[in-house]
């Protein structure tokens, strides 16, 4: 068993397994029965849950509610875009002081990405962590709707339409437009995130980080401030459902300002919930099963929205501890 | 820009304003009393005009409807308070936002499945129509200056609920210390329909009267949802005055910045530009509003239990 699934009881570990190798598993199948559909269903799935392992680490282990998770999500998808348009038409995105033309690297595009998304969630950070409880979820909620309306207002980047990506952008090794190279690439990053995620955790820093979800004061008393380790957390758990953000964008081919709306904050947050706050891969079991039940659901019926929304009643009603505590017990602490 | 254009703005803003406090009114209550976030008190807010179209679109008359959508969005409240809501008291934040989206999805589904997909449309009742005249020439429709009055009223109304009556003084007794009320026999369970009702009720009634200025759709009562939680959340969770400052500040801040940013902008941007620019950025002004008030104060203007 891989090191970063054995920090979790044997069952959990058992079951994080399964999911993961189910999920590697799907688009393999649909790829043999060529069902190109499902591979595209699958690395939404991966992308997804990643932006909800990012989450998790605000939400789950640190106990920072943000309703706004969204604006990272979508700024990502910008910067994809934009470095994607102006490679596309050759223009420059800064001219002064320096010459800043458009990229279609990955490879730059997502360190550029990791950089944009820091400073915003650092400055959203710094405010929003002054306060606490329903006002943070407010707070976070409104930054992000700033966010969201200055995506409206720039004409140049499509303002209310969106940005079409026409080509995905490319890695140097493999052909990003291939689907299942594509969903590889996608599920390397989840992987990658939960890894970095069970380490943080583990290590000092992420017990700081559960001390202060759990007693900021006897945090506070046993010599280490709480708030700068919320606030590295926090911009920590932003970057990643900013990377989300950036590949969710090269899926689609699209960015628009709905990447940043608050129905996009609460459906992270669902998949998190869903699957079980503060488990490893809660967010993965989450998404799997919001996306499963969306397209099977729709699938069958229009009225979709009904029975999804039975669905999750029940989930939260008779099922505590989402999905991953349906399958694995309860956590072992809290 | 005339005298007469900026009262109508204003008066416009606190039009705007009222018709939130009767959303953040019923939020702020249920928060301050139970400590629930409430997700879904926006499809109340659909309900509640979906019924008063209905209504007034069978029978003919726009009071009846209004009733009828005050009544409906009531009986939904206590309905899903007494099968859902009540289950979510001793739960944390969390459960209680997935379970109330989760009833946001079924609202939304049941009204279209019910009505229909076409939006429905609600005439101002005549006794209505018509407009007041303005000093400075120009009128202002009597239909928004009775939103008004009709705000202000229920604020009022509102207020001698919780000060002054039996019920008023047991919602602010739980707002304090439900175990103490609870032991000392009130009937928690009932007070809790009751005050939950009452939100939805405002809701409904609210959503009655915007019925008749805006098309009744599904899904119209998510963005007043988001603006009633800043006012609530300006005004300090759980306070009834807070709530109507808050709404108020909301409303003429979202409608002045409407109309005065773009022309701002037009002295130094092209027309075209600075109505984008303007629009995006009054849009924007409510946020910030709240960003900078939570940053200075970070349990709003009037915090309750401080």
């Amino acid at each position: 068993m891989p090191a970063f699934l054995a920090s979790v009881s044997s069952r959990e570990g058992m079951v994080n397994a399964v999911l993961a190798g189910l999920l590697l598993a799907a688009p393999l199948i649909a790829f043999t029965l060529d069902e190109p559909f499902y591979i595209s269903l699958a690395t939404r799935v991966a992308i997804l849950a990643l932006a909800g392992v990012g989450l998790n680490l605000a939400l789950g282990y640190g106990g920072m509610v943000s309703f706004g998770h969204a604006a990272f999500f979508g700024l990502g998808g910008y910067v994809a875009g934009i470095a994607a348009f102006h490679a596309f038409d050759g223009s420059d995105f800064i001219v002064w002081p320096l010459t800043l033309g458009g990229t279609d690297q990955l490879l730059i595009i997502w360190p550029l990405t990791v950089l944009v998304v820091a400073v915003v969630a650092f400055a959203i950070g710094v405010i929003s962590l002054r306060t606490s409880g329903v006002y943070f979820i407010m707070i976070t909620l409104a930054f992000a709707q700033m966010i969201y309306y200055l995506a409206i207002s720039i004409p140049t980047y499509g303002g209310e339409d969106g940005l079409a990506i026409y080509l995905r952008n490319q890695l140097p090794l493999g052909d990003s437009n291939d689907p299942l190279t594509f969903f590889f690439v996608c599920y390397g990053m989840l992987l990658l995130a939960l890894f970095v995620s069970s380490r943080l955790v583990a290590s000092p820093f992420g017990v700081a980080l559960q001390c202060a979800r759990m007693n900021e004061v006897r945090l506070a008393t046993m010599g280490i401030a709480p708030f700068p380790v919320k606030l590295t957390a926090f911009v920590i758990s932003g970057v990643i459902t900013g990377i989300a953000g950036a590949l969710f964008a090269d899926l689609n081919g699209f960015v628009g300002p709905s990447m940043l709306s608050w129905h996009r904050s609460g459906e992270i947050m669902i998949f998190v919930i869903l699957g079980g706050v503060g488990r490893l891969f809660g967010p993965l079991a989450g998404a799997a099963l919001f996306i499963l039940l969306e397209s099977l659901i729709g699938g069958m019926t229009d009225r979709w929205q009904l029975f999804l929304g039975a669905i999750l009643l029940g989930v939260v009603l008779f099922a505590r501890g989402g999905l991953i505590g349906l399958l694995a017990g309860r956590a072992r602490h809290d | 820009m005339s005298v007469a254009f900026l009262i109508e703005q204003l008066l416009n803003g606190v039009q705007f304003g009222v018709m939130l406090f009767l959303m953040a009114a019923g939020l702020t209550l249920v928060f301050g009393v139970m400590g629930l976030i409430n997700l879904a008190h926006g499809s109340l807010f659909m309900l509640g005009a979906f019924f008063c179209s209905w209504i007034a679109g069978i029978t003919g008359s726009f009071w009846l409807g209004l009733g009828g959508g005050f009544l409906a969005a009531a009986a939904a409240g206590a309905l899903i308070e007494m099968l859902v809501i009540r289950r979510l008291y001793d739960r944390d934040h969390l459960d209680q936002v997935l379970a109330t989206f989760a009833l946001i999805l079924i609202f939304s589904e049941l009204v279209r499945w019910v009505f229909g997909d076409q939006p429905l449309y609600l005439d101002i009742p005549p006794l209505l129509s018509g407009a007041l005249p303005l000093p400075g020439g120009g009128g202002y429709p009597v239909y928004r200056f009775a939103i008004i009055l009709a705000g202000l009223a229920t604020a009022l109304g509102l207020y001698l609920l919780i000060a002054k009556t039996r019920l008023g003084m047991r919602i602010r007794a739980g707002e304090s210390d439900r175990e103490m009320i609870g032991a000392l026999g009130v009937d928690i369970r009932t007070l809790y329909t009751a005050v939950f009702a009452l939100g939805a009720a405002l809701a409904g009634f609210a959503g009655g009267m915007v019925g008749a200025l805006q098309s009744v759709q599904v899904g119209m009562g998510e963005p007043v949802l988001i603006l009633a939680f800043v006012v609530i959340v300006i005004g300090g969770i759980g306070s009834v005055k807070g709530a109507l400052i808050g709404s108020v500040l909301v409303g003429l801040t979202d409608t002045l910045g409407r109309v005065f940013l773009p022309q701002v902008f037009k002295l130094v941007l092209p027309a075209s530009e600075a109505t984008a620019v303007g629009s995006a950025l009054a849009s924007v002004a409510i946020y910030l509003l709240m960003a900078v008030i939570l940053a200075w104060r970070p349990k709003g203007l009037f915090p309750v239990n401080a």
